[in-house]
């Protein structure tokens, strides 16, 4: 904004590309001197990054900031933290960027200004093994200034004054391992006396991290393109239990959705039956004249689900997420039945029901749920047709048939026919598909023989995406548009 | 800010106080996200006794409506007027009259915002509403005022400290978060935690506070259905109070987890893991060192 203000019209588009043509030859081009440029600029990277960071966001931190004494650097972290990164998700960016941003600041300053650091010189003269302790002592222990004084000396012991290997992440493994720091193993009982925990060790590492690119920097008199941060560093730690309880998050609101439907259409007073009890009972109150209609109660409908549940080879990395769906939405619908299929179906309504831990479910469904054949192939037409078998008469409008699975028939008959069946006779169907759209209708998919007959198709592999099917249910509103059914 | 909601038994965190003492000094609401049961609605409580101001909560729940967290007409009382005056009046007097604040019955945000002396408004759990009601809830928390058809617009008499919490279940609009400023609290470290710990069960020994915090993070580091929260771990110290155990044993362990872990699964992994490191006497040392 005030950072290009000054230039001509256009100049703001083109820094970046002048910023990248100075890698190693020299700093890229300052923006105006003084605090709310610099501000500006952050804001500017944390824009790139993805966060949302307003004007009027930016106008928070600059009133938050005239609050405190931002000399403080914890305070003024904190604060800027407050009014920029509105999630989680947005604080971690944060955090790597903010450091990144000034780190990236305070080493242009000092080259400009010519400042060099006295470095540690005598690496050969100290004792290495003496040393290795100490810095295994520090990293175990010790604070964080101290943990970067023991990086600035492994640098000078260990780190071939002046000719790294040129790109920082070697010379930080090469470091590590000539120190003989190793991270605790997880999981292991007793833990190796030369060991340090993992996640001190990862901070040393950073450390040496920055040490090296401070050296660099000062060696080079440049600094090195910014570059976005790659998913790996912004993506939040979660082990697979917590994924699973993403899961069942989402499917409590699929329940509450499903359950509560056709309240929030408007449909609910034009087919209401009044309540003449109640209306009298109540005109008492108003001395006898029946100001308010009373309403009998529409009994909410309690609904049934029909999961299909395809478990085949072809969608092996969907079917864990597809089975930890099932698992969620038995904890949470009473009436629910719940089949998988290869090449023939499989009710496993009651493997469910017997067993509550994930994993003795995905173990029992994989050993004895009898529904490969012979070949293995998925084949959807069978599935049908053993479906219209064995359940058709029990489906009714009340009903919902939702299957999960990727419409790869492996060349067989689709029997789209008797697809159309079960959707006629059931109240709703909706087809959930692992694959990316792109890939729909290619090669074996017939997903479009179906999708005529279903009320929704949607993507769905991740928790987002489930998210965005619940929320296409509340339908009618057009939050989401119901596709297929074009 | 820090010693007022000391003083008050919160031991707050650094951000904590920071955000808080923003919050009140630039009059916006704060939006409080983190896990379940690590003090987000106790904050709320602790600053409204810290800065001595009134208390209201709006609980949040599916299908929370205006009438319920705004304004409602109380139609009772407008159907009476309206049979006394009957014979008399002209219909403008009465519906003038029928509209006016005595008919009025207000829910939570009209009161945070009329009251006299300013207040702490608690809205709590906004994740469990809709959409809708965020939008709602727009004009409050940015204008401090509501807008009633029939009367106008009522301004906030004082500014009412606002804080927000949810528990992330789902992700709340750009529009809101836009409005708010941000705290993410989590979990405390084991000193803060201990701290915690010894403030609401003074009775228990140093040394078996410590353990049991130690016990408890390392259950969080475990990778669980339901962590146990703050709020758990305190329960847990005041059972032993109870119990009158002098140390934390496999035993004791074994009998009283079921206060800090609430799902099948997570007990079984807890027991298998936790129970052998303590019947090795690993967390002992660890305790003392």
């Amino acid at each position: 904004m005030a950072s290009s203000g000054s230039s001509a019209p256009g100049n703001g588009a083109r820094r970046p590309r002048a910023a990248g043509r100075a890698i190693y030859g020299g700093l890229p081009e300052a923006g105006p001197p003084g605090f709310a440029p610099r501000l500006l600029e952050l804001a500017d990277e944390l824009r790139r990054e993805g966060l949302a960071v307003g004007t009027s966001e930016l106008l928070d931190a600059f009133h938050a900031l005239e609050e405190l004494s931002w000399t403080d650097q914890e305070d003024f972290r904190e604060a800027l933290a407050a009014t920029l990164a509105k999630s989680q998700e947005d604080r971690r960016v944060f955090e790597i960027v903010f450091d990144r941003f000034f780190f990236r600041a305070v080493e242009r300053e000092a080259v400009e200004r010519g400042l060099t650091e006295e470095r540690y010189g005598g690496g050969d003269r100290l004792d290495l093994e003496d040393l290795r302790e100490r810095i295994r002592e520090a990293v175990r222990h010790g604070s964080d200034g101290e943990m970067r004084d023991m990086a600035r000396l492994a640098i000078a012991a260990f780190g071939r004054q002046g000719e790294g290997s040129g790109v920082i992440g070697v010379d930080v493994q090469r470091i590590r391992r000539a120190l003989e720091l190793k991270g605790e193993a997880a999981g292991r009982e007793l833990p190796d006396p030369d060991s340090v925990p993992q996640d001190r060790l990862r901070e040393f590492e950073r450390h040496l991290r920055r040490e090296l690119e401070r050296a660099l920097i000062e060696r080079t008199q440049s600094l090195p393109p910014a570059k976005p941060l790659r998913e790996l560093d912004r993506a939040l730690p979660s082990g697979p239990l917590q994924d699973l309880a993403a899961v069942h998050r989402v499917v409590a609101q699929l329940k509450r959705r499903l359950a509560t439907r056709g309240h929030e259409q408007g449909g609910r007073r034009r087919s209401a039956v009044v309540d003449i009890r109640r209306t009298m009972r109540a005109s008492l109150e108003t001395g006898g004249v029946p100001m308010r209609l009373r309403y009998r109660h529409r009994r909410p409908r309690r609904p049934e689900l029909y999961i299909l549940c395809d478990v085949s080879t072809s969608v092996t990395s969907a079917s864990v997420f597809f089975l930890s769906v099932l698992h969620a939405l038995h904890d949470s619908f009473r009436k629910l039945r719940s089949f998988v299929f290869v090449e023939r179906i499989s009710e496993v309504t009651d493997v469910f029901e017997r067993e509550r831990s994930f994993a003795a479910i995905s173990h029992a469904i994989a050993t004895d749920a009898g529904v490969a054949d012979v070949s293995g192939y998925t084949d959807y037409g069978r599935v049908w047709l053993e479906f219209l078998g064995q359940v058709v008469d029990d489906l009714d409008p009340r009903s919902t048939v939702i299957v999960l699975g990727d419409a790869r028939t492996n060349g067989r008959e689709p029997h789209a026919d008797a697809f159309a069946r079960i959707s006629e006779r059931a109240g709703r169907t909706f087809w959930l598909n692992p694959e990316p759209r792109l890939y729909w209708n290619y090669g074996d998919s017939v997903i479009q023989a179906y999708e005529a007959y279903c009320d929704g198709v949607f993507e769905c592999w991740t928790t987002k995406q489930l998210e965005v099917f619940v929320n296409a249910l509340a339908g009618g509103r057009g939050i989401a548009p119901a596709p297929g059914r074009a | 800010m820090r010693d007022g909601l000391g003083a008050v038994g919160y031991l707050a965190g650094e951000s904590t106080v920071l955000v808080s003492f923003l919050a009140a000094r630039l009059g916006k609401p704060v939006l409080v996200e983190g896990p379940a049961g690590v003090g987000k609605t106790e904050l709320a409580k602790a600053l409204s006794r810290a800065t001595e101001r009134k208390l209201i909560r709006l609980q949040c729940y599916e299908g929370l409506d205006e009438a319920k967290a705004l304004y409602e007409w109380n139609y009772r009382k407008q159907l009476l007027r309206i049979q006394a005056e009957a014979a008399g009046a002209g219909w403008e007097a009465v519906q003038e009259d029928i509209f006016g604040p005595e008919f009025l019955l207000s829910r939570p945000l009209l009161q945070a915002i009329e009251d006299e002396s300013p207040v702490v408004l608690l809205i709590d759990e906004i994740d469990k509403t809709d959409q809708e009601f965020e939008a709602m809830l727009l004009e409050v928390l940015s204008d401090f005022q509501i807008s009633i058809p029939e009367l106008g617009v009522i301004e906030a008499q004082s500014r009412p400290l606002v804080l927000l919490t949810s528990n992330n279940t789902r992700e709340l609009t750009e529009a809101l978060k836009r409005r708010c400023l941000y705290l993410w609290l989590d979990y405390p470290d084991v000193e803060r935690e201990l701290e915690i710990v010894r403030l609401h069960a003074p009775e228990l020994s140093e040394t078996v506070a410590r353990k049991l915090v130690e016990v408890v993070h390392m259950i969080r580091g475990l990778d669980l259905k339901k962590p146990p929260s703050i709020a758990e771990s305190i329960d847990w110290a005041r059972a032993l109070l109870m119990l009158g155990a002098d140390d934390i044993d496999a035993s004791v362990f074994q009998r009283t987890m079921s206060i800090i872990v609430k799902h099948r699964t997570d007990l079984d992994v807890v027991a298998e893991r936790v129970g052998v490191k303590l019947s090795d006497g690993v967390l002992g040392k660890l305790g003392t060192g």
